[in-house]
């Protein structure tokens, strides 16, 4: 088991969500960005979907009961073994006992611990992913035990990745949406044109935009929503919905953001800058 | 062959949404639900389909797909005509208790649309309504067919709060909360029927295609059904709408 001791901001396990239930309204979930768990995975050569803790913006401080392998991903943020500095993208052997803390974030939002195996927590509809609808308990608390099973006896391929930096990347490609074709030219313009700020309304369903486009008169029948779908409502104003976001809604659908791009608007957070980019 | 002509178009890297003509029909949500079961067969089971309305969405995160090549393949297959895998669909019979305690804008909707709470919860429970799609929230159904005597404007103030199993009224829409979220629907009662239940297998009963009625039941029901909810023994009255 991880102990818990203090569980951060906003600690919740991941894995790549639940798949087979959007028809029932249930989000998809899942690792708000996507790239940096999958590397982690990768290193300690876990199955791609293996539960990891996602991290946002103040990490927790926790307790390894068994001994492990660990591997961190995401943001930039000062973390410790013990006293030992921890680097991304790198595997360290941990040993019964040993402490995991966070100090100051640097870079980025959302930071990823995974451990050899993934955490072993029971599923809910196939995936381990909290949620406050779905899961017993909507994120990790102190005193929480996340289960994994130790290991003390493995030799990784490869001890460490570079990866390509995509925490500073401010471009988001997306692709049309499916009402698209209702924007005026000018609105056009000044979606693909302009800076946009995240709002500090942005939480794992939705990230909305500080600044407003034209407004609008149109009106749809209600219709399937994705992760990434970019909604304009009729004053203006731009909400992409993420990983937790509802799977119907009623607004124009203008836009959708690559997979890409959700991790790097997963990475944001209020007051930084992106730009849209139809691909 | 069907007689609606339908548009597919991609929808970001793993989805492509199909499209009905633009209105709310029974007919076009029976061709959307039977051209969805008849892909089912046709498809891999890592397809999710989301109908709602005039529109069904086919997601597949797990497999590359082209799209003008499955596109002319759905088109195909639609305009072949969907003769077999027609799904069973129910109506739903619901029990909701309509008291002052659970129904508490009865006294705005008077004012606005005229009606008093025997009237509207006559309306309310004398027609059937069609299930368009479920979403918004886990359990979630978009129900239509309100009759037009029922129809109101949404709360000019949202509530931060609207309890699980709340029965509410909004424009050409009626519909259950299936969990505690905020709301600006007209709330007139309260169902006791859980919507989404993950003690179930199938944690939603309700398909999209389904019809539903409601019928009023007291205070005293209305706890007896809370605690057959809890545990596990409450089943909502259903029949098949083949027969």
């Amino acid at each position: 088991m991880l102990k818990i001791l203090k569980p951060g901001f906003y600690t919740t396990l991941q894995d790549k969500g639940r798949f087979g239930y959007r028809n029932m309204g249930v989000p998809v979930s899942g690792c708000m960005d996507a790239v940096a768990p999958e590397k982690c995975n990768l290193l300690l050569e876990n199955s791609a979907s293996a539960a990891v803790l996602e991290i946002t913006m103040t990490g927790p401080t926790a307790e390894f009961e068994e001994p492990t392998f660990i591997s961190l991903g995401g943001a930039k943020v000062e973390a410790f073994l013990n006293e030992e500095s921890l680097e991304l993208y790198k595997i360290y052997q941990v040993n019964k006992g040993d402490k995991i803390s966070f100090g100051k974030l640097k870079l980025g939002f959302r930071n990823y611990l995974a451990v050899k195996g993934g955490f072993t927590t029971t599923k809910t509809l196939e995936s381990v992913s909290q949620h406050h609808l779905i899961t017993a308990e909507a994120s990790i608390k102190a005193n929480d035990e996340v289960p994994y099973n130790g290991n003390s006896d493995f030799s990784p391929k490869v001890s460490e990745l570079r990866i390509e930096d995509y925490l500073n990347e401010v471009t988001l490609e997306v692709f049309k949406g499916p009402e698209f074709s209702l924007l005026s030219k000018k609105q056009k313009e000044q979606l693909l044109d302009s800076d946009f700020t995240v709002a500090k309304e942005n939480n794992r369903m939705a990230y909305q935009l500080e600044e407003t486009i034209e407004e609008h008169t149109h009106s749809i029948l209600t219709s399937a929503t994705l992760p990434g779908t970019i909604q304009l409502t009729p004053n203006g104003k731009l909400i992409v919905l993420m990983r937790d976001g509802q799977t119907t809604g009623g607004y124009p659908r203008i836009l959708q953001l690559s997979e890409k791009a959700i991790s790097v608007l997963a990475q944001k957070r209020a007051g930084n800058k992106v730009k849209l980019k139809l691909v | 062959m069907s007689q609606y002509n339908i548009t597919i178009e991609p929808f970001g890297e793993s989805a492509l949404i199909l499209t009905w003509p633009n209105e709310v029909s029974e007919s076009i949500l029976h061709d959307i639900i039977s051209f969805q079961n008849h892909l089912k067969t046709k498809l891999s089971s890592s397809w999710e389909f989301v109908p709602v309305y005039n529109s069904l969405t086919l997601i597949n995160q797990f497999e590359n797909f082209e799209f003008d090549k499955l596109k002319a393949k759905l088109l195909n297959w639609h305009q072949g005509g969907t003769q077999t895998q027609k799904a069973t669909n129910y109506l739903w019979k619901f029990p909701v208790c309509y008291d002052e305690e659970f129904g508490l804008d009865f006294d705005r909707l008077e004012e606005q649309i005229g009606l008093n709470k025997e009237d509207i919860i006559h309306a309310h429970t004398s027609h059937e309504y069609t299930v368009y799609g479920i979403g918004f929230l886990p359990g979630f159904m978009y129900l239509g067919g309100v009759p037009k005597i029922l129809e109101t404007a949404r709360l000019e103030n949202p509530r931060l709060k609207v309890a699980s199993g709340s029965v509410g009224l909004a424009g050409k829409q009626t519909g259950i909360y299936p969990a505690e979220s905020p709301g600006g629907w007209n709330i007139i009662g309260r169902c006791p029927v859980p919507m989404f239940n993950l003690k179930l297998e199938e944690p939603c009963v309700v398909n999209v295609g389904d019809k539903v009625a409601f019928f009023s039941i007291s205070k005293a029901e209305y706890d007896v059904h809370i605690i057959q909810a809890e545990v596990g023994i409450l089943k909502p009255e259903k029949v098949s709408l083949d027969a």
